[in-house]
């Protein structure tokens, strides 16, 4: 029996398998490893399966090009992957995704130069309807997906680097900012539009990719720091949906199947973290939250030394660590860590409690821990940990601002309702921060201002340092 | 293209929809990030479309930029799969070192 080429669509099959399995598995801590493995086993069915079907012209391109882009690829990527700090990792996924889209964006490009310039565009309705709509749509999606990805990698880092200056990374995002993000798309769609009625004219393709490029950044302008996780976990969800659309213009059913499974699995994720913040999906993306009108600090509290938290710290039984955003930016989870080996040799039970918004991915300070080596059974998550706060000695929070912030429980203002842990039922409560200012939600913490609060104002690491020093004097 | 064609693209892509919505319902917050990540370097699949637009001959009388939009597209395509999945390894290798030495 002949055997058509489309008998290698089979292969295809089997990768959108390994995909469905390596997703699934990713879900469950026993099994991810072997997730991720499906998910690389997947991919590397399909890149054998595309390249043993395809007929290499004469030209050079196939036969370099090809392997020059995999090896060229493979390297960069591998080599980002293994050099990358472990606090790093939510601005590189945050890269990785923009790539992502941007390479569907490239193909998409690829595809409508080469038919309006060949000469080939189809001339028969249905087939050219879908693939200009297809186009249209992978080049918004995945240019969008570039430029937020871009700019939500630098918010994450807090700035960017030009000559040797450091700028911070804008936020600003008015309410008439909207009403132009929607121009922008009302803008693109008719882009599209007219780019059916006069298929030839590249300069639509062109208006639609630079007109797709700024809502990507006026998108991620407005968000804040704090709500990155929500940002980046949309766009990996945006950069899946680019790869679907991608694979209409193709006609390729295994870009169809992974985009638009990693596309709604993104979208899961995304509301997974809103539910945690107790927030709307809508509110993040199009209410400029906190930012504009904060409440002014009018109260003082006196700081306390270190020496002081040391002693209170000496002989307890039970303490309960509550890492937040401070702590990734001063990078002390090794102080932390440090800190509670010499509370446990003392005989002190020590836990973390894990807010799951703290930090700026989801699982943030389970990552930063767990690189500095702290046990994975000892970070507890927040409905866990809240019905032991009662028998805690000292809860000590690192960084942490809004996700202890006892106003979420009396259900006023911009926190209300979000679940917090109960930092303030323990005896006494240190808190690692800078100064007494508002977190991101921009609501002032009565927890500072207690009795039984001690306040260690300072950058986490110098506090945590001066800390485990003053624990080892006494 | 055929209808059908159409069709069928349409139907797959509506239970794709769906069963990657069914896939995920709860997952415990340590693999959050890592989830993100490896859902991240499958959306790298593009990496096909990718390959075939490298492949287009310009001295048959192509328009030579696509070939080269089309390297461009690999490129960054494979950056986002071998990084992708390898970053998620390294972090779940982290995870489960934790959990085996305990």
């Amino acid at each position: 029996m002949d055997l058509e080429p489309e008998i290698w669509d089979i292969g295809y099959l089997i990768a959108s398998i390994l995909f469905i399995l390596g997703l699934k598995k990713l879900g469950h801590p026993r099994t991810a490893p072997t997730g991720n493995l499906y998910g690389a086993s997947g991919m590397l069915v399909a890149v054998v399966v595309t390249v043993a079907q395809m007929n290499f012209g004469d030209g050079i391109e196939g036969t370099v090009l090809i392997p020059a882009g995999l090896i060229a690829g493979g390297i960069i990527g591998y080599t980002m992957a293994v050099r990358v700090q472990m606090t790093g990792v939510p601005e590189m996924v945050a890269l990785f995704n923009g790539f992502g889209g941007a390479a569907s964006a490239l193909v998409a490009a690829s595809e409508v130069f080469r038919m309006i310039n060949n000469g080939t565009i189809p001339t028969d309705w249905l087939t050219f309807h879908v693939a200009w709509i297809a186009i249209g749509l992978s080049t918004l999606v995945g240019w969008m997906t570039l430029t937020g990805s871009l700019l939500a990698m630098m918010k994450l880092k807090g700035g960017f680097e030009i000559f040797g200056k450091w700028y911070r990374t804008p936020t600003w995002g008015p309410e008439w900012l909207n009403y132009v993000k929607g121009i922008f798309l009302i803008g693109i769609v008719g882009l599209i539009y007219m780019s059916l009625e006069e298929p030839g004219n590249q300069d639509y393709v062109i208006g639609i990719i630079v007109l797709s490029c700024i809502l990507g950044l006026l998108f991620v302008l407005p968000i804040g720091g704090a709500d990155m996780p929500v940002v980046v976990s949309l766009l990996n969800s945006l950069s899946g949906v680019a790869a679907a659309f991608t694979g209409f213009i193709i006609s390729n059913n295994v870009l169809i199947i992974a985009g638009s499974m990693v596309g709604a699995a993104g979208l899961v994720l995304t509301n997974i973290m809103c539910k945690a913040m107790n927030r709307r999906l809508i509110d993040v993306l199009f209410k400029s939250f906190g930012g504009t009108d904060k409440e002014t600090v009018t109260r003082t509290k006196v700081g306390s030394d270190p020496d002081e938290v040391a002693m209170i710290c000496d002989g307890i039984s039970k303490c309960v660590i509550i890492p937040g955003y401070g702590m990734a930016v001063s990078q002390c989870q090794h102080q932390v860590r440090e800190f509670a080996d010499i509370l446990e040799a003392n005989g002190c039970e020590v836990k973390y409690g894990i807010h799951p918004v703290a930090g700026r991915m989801p699982g943030h300070m389970n990552v930063l821990l767990a690189e500095a080596n702290v046990p994975y059974e000892k970070l507890i998550e927040m409905d866990d940990i809240n019905s032991e706060m009662g028998e805690c000695d000292v809860a000590l929070v690192v960084g942490a601002n809004d996700t202890v912030n006892p106003v979420a429980r009396s259900g006023e203002g911009p926190l209300a309702g979000m679940p917090i842990i109960d930092a303030d039922k323990a005896r006494v409560v240190v808190m690692v921060k800078r100064s007494l200012s508002v977190g991101y939600a921009g609501v002032d913490n009565d927890l500072f201002y207690e009795d039984k609060t001690m306040m260690l104002f300072g950058d986490g690491k110098k506090m945590m340092t001066e800390l485990i020093s003053s624990m080892k004097e006494l | 293209m055929e209808l059908v064609t159409l069709i069928a693209a349409i139907t797959i892509f509506a239970l794709a929809i769906f069963l990657g919505f069914e896939l995920i319902t709860k997952v415990p917050p340590t693999l959050h990030t890592p989830l993100m990540s490896g859902a991240n370097a499958i959306s790298g699949i593009t990496i096909v479309g990718a390959l075939f637009a490298s492949n287009i001959a310009s001295d048959s009388g192509n328009y030579p930029l696509a070939a080269w939009l089309g390297f461009a597209a690999l490129v960054l395509a494979t950056i986002n799969v071998v990084g992708g999945f390898a970053v998620t390894n390294r972090m779940l290798n982290m995870i489960a070192g934790k959990r085996r030495g305990k």
